[in-house]
């Protein structure tokens, strides 16, 4: 970009306390910039490392719930923008309080980790998984039609349940999930809260059916059967047909 | 109030306003981005040119979207009303086209469940501007949501904002038949908007008559009638207007659209 105002002074990095910052890096096992120290890309790279270190989750190296909220944010004004069908799942381990109580808090941040890997290789390069809670995650799909919703939850809640956990030498664990899904509204502007609200509460309608379950927000669409379909689109795609040269 | 309905059935047992004042109509469609809000506003502005009070009720609580299409940008809303911060009086504002509207605000969104208070507030303010008015018009949300269809039963008519597209006929078709079987609604006005040729709008609303006769299944005698009220031709001036958030009456009176909405107006005025 062309520069019109004149130069602003210059910051001069080594002036600045960054030792704090630095160990923290070190500590989280970011890599340190390669560049120059004390120079503008690397001041610029250190700030980077920075900011993916306060968006992601210590544990799992998922997205944290501040950053999903923003995720989410975008999402609500993109949907609304372009019409593009986006489902937000909200899911939870089942009864997880009982492995931390029985194999303590170990094996809970064990368990923790592997169902956020195996969720994170259940989806799509594109979706967002985030560690929103405890043991609360939430994943956000863009372009998910709305047809194909409840086979991805499924699929994730499926991937999960096949996990074998090692949780101690020779001591697997298997663990289930409850997800709870909604569509954000197309074409209108809503508010990340609401369409969380409205996930959560799908996630309560899957928890109290039993857990181990996915619950969709039923579409409209569910409404009409495939026969009704049939008979609705007949002699209009004819029509269509017919006038066409 | 004696008109209040019973909370624990909004759908199934709509209350039938007692006619007093103004003729109430809501606008829905079963999804969203069909032009619902642009076939409001404009058929509000054709209503006013016909010499008729018009009031638009932004009832997409939550969701709105007639500020935008309006480009208005109001101090006052229904929230406000509600939370008792303004009277109705300073929230109902003069909008381009000579109507009047009551717009729903961003506050809104913590109504957009329907809680016995929202349910409420919303029949009462419909029963304080229907004497004020010849027309009030609710512009409602899409889909069958329990707010939407519970905006739509406070309404004694109903027309339902269609494209040709499928997915929009697929959601316009089963609005209707929750209008028709939860409601027990006999009679529902269509507007095919975004129509690609002459006639289009006639052989979709012939095609949904059909399938509805078929599932739906009325009884003998009580025949279910959806109405083509519409059909309006996507044009040049439609687009222009809906990007420079103008009202197509207003800007471009003499297009094909706004002669579409209207011969609407007139369909409805009788």
């Amino acid at each position: 970009m062309e520069q019109r105002l004149p130069a602003t002074p210059q910051i001069d990095a080594s002036a600045l306390d960054l030792e704090q910052a630095l160990q923290l890096l070190q500590q989280a096992g970011a890599l340190l910039p390669d560049e120059a120290p004390h120079s503008v890309a690397w001041l610029q790279a250190v700030l980077n490392a920075l900011c993916d270190l306060s968006s992601r989750d210590a544990l799992t190296g998922l997205v944290n719930r501040r950053s999903f909220e923003m995720a989410l944010a975008r999402e609500v004004d993109r949907v609304a923008r372009a019409g593009e069908a986006a489902l937000l799942l909200m899911l939870d381990i089942d009864h997880f309080k009982a492995v931390n109580d029985t194999h303590g808090h170990g094996a809970g941040d064990q368990v923790i980790r592997c169902v956020s890997q195996a969720i994170e290789q259940t989806v799509r390069p594109m979706d967002l998984v985030a560690r929103v809670g405890g043991e609360e995650f939430a994943i956000i799909l863009p372009n998910c039609a709305t047809h194909v919703g409840l086979a991805v939850a499924e699929r994730v809640r499926e991937s999960v349940s096949e996990l074998d956990i090692e949780i101690g030498p020779g001591q697997l664990l298997n663990v289930t999930i409850s997800l709870g899904g909604a569509f954000a509204p197309q074409w209108v502007r809503s508010s990340p809260l609401l369409w969380m609200e409205r996930a959560d509460r799908q996630l309560y309608r899957a928890k109290a059916e039993g857990r181990n379950r996915a619950c969709l927000e039923p579409q409209i669409d569910s409404l009409v059967s495939a026969e009704e379909k049939g008979m609705l689109f007949a002699s209009l795609n004819l029509e269509t047909q017919q006038d066409s040269p | 109030m004696s008109t209040t309905p019973d909370p624990a059935a909004p759908a199934t047992s709509p209350p039938r306003p007692v006619r007093t004042g103004a003729r109430t109509l809501a606008v829905t469609s079963g999804k969203g981005g069909v032009g619902k809000t642009f076939v409001t506003a404009n058929l509000a502005a054709a209503l006013a040119a016909r010499g008729q009070k018009v009031l638009v009720l932004d009832a997409d609580l939550g969701l709105a979207n007639l500020d935008v299409v309006l480009n208005l940008h109001p101090k006052l809303t229904l929230h406000d009303v509600f939370t008792e911060k303004a009277t109705l009086e300073q929230a109902i504002l003069p909008a381009p086209g000579g109507f009047s509207v009551l717009l729903a605000g961003s506050g809104m969104v913590e109504y957009s469940r329907l809680t016995p208070e929202v349910r409420d507030k919303l029949l009462h303010i419909i029963d304080l501007v229907k004497p004020r008015f010849d027309w009030v018009l609710l512009d409602t949300g899409a889909g069958i949501s329990d707010v939407v269809l519970y905006a739509i039963s406070l309404a004694q008519d109903v027309l339902v904002v269609a494209t040709p597209e499928p997915t929009s006929l697929t959601d316009a078709y089963a609005t209707i038949k929750v209008l028709a079987t939860q409601q027990e609604r006999r009679h529902v006005g269509l507007v095919v908007n975004q129509a690609n040729r002459v006639g289009e709008g006639k052989l979709i609303c012939g095609q949904l008559q059909q399938v509805l006769q078929r599932f739906v299944g009325p009884a003998p005698g009580q025949g279910f009638r959806l109405e083509l009220f519409g059909e309006i031709r996507s044009d040049q001036a439609v687009r222009q207007a809906v990007l420079k958030r103008q009202l197509m009456l207003e800007h471009y009176p003499g297009c094909e659209a706004a002669q579409a909405i209207k011969a609407l107006a007139s369909k409805l005025l009788g």
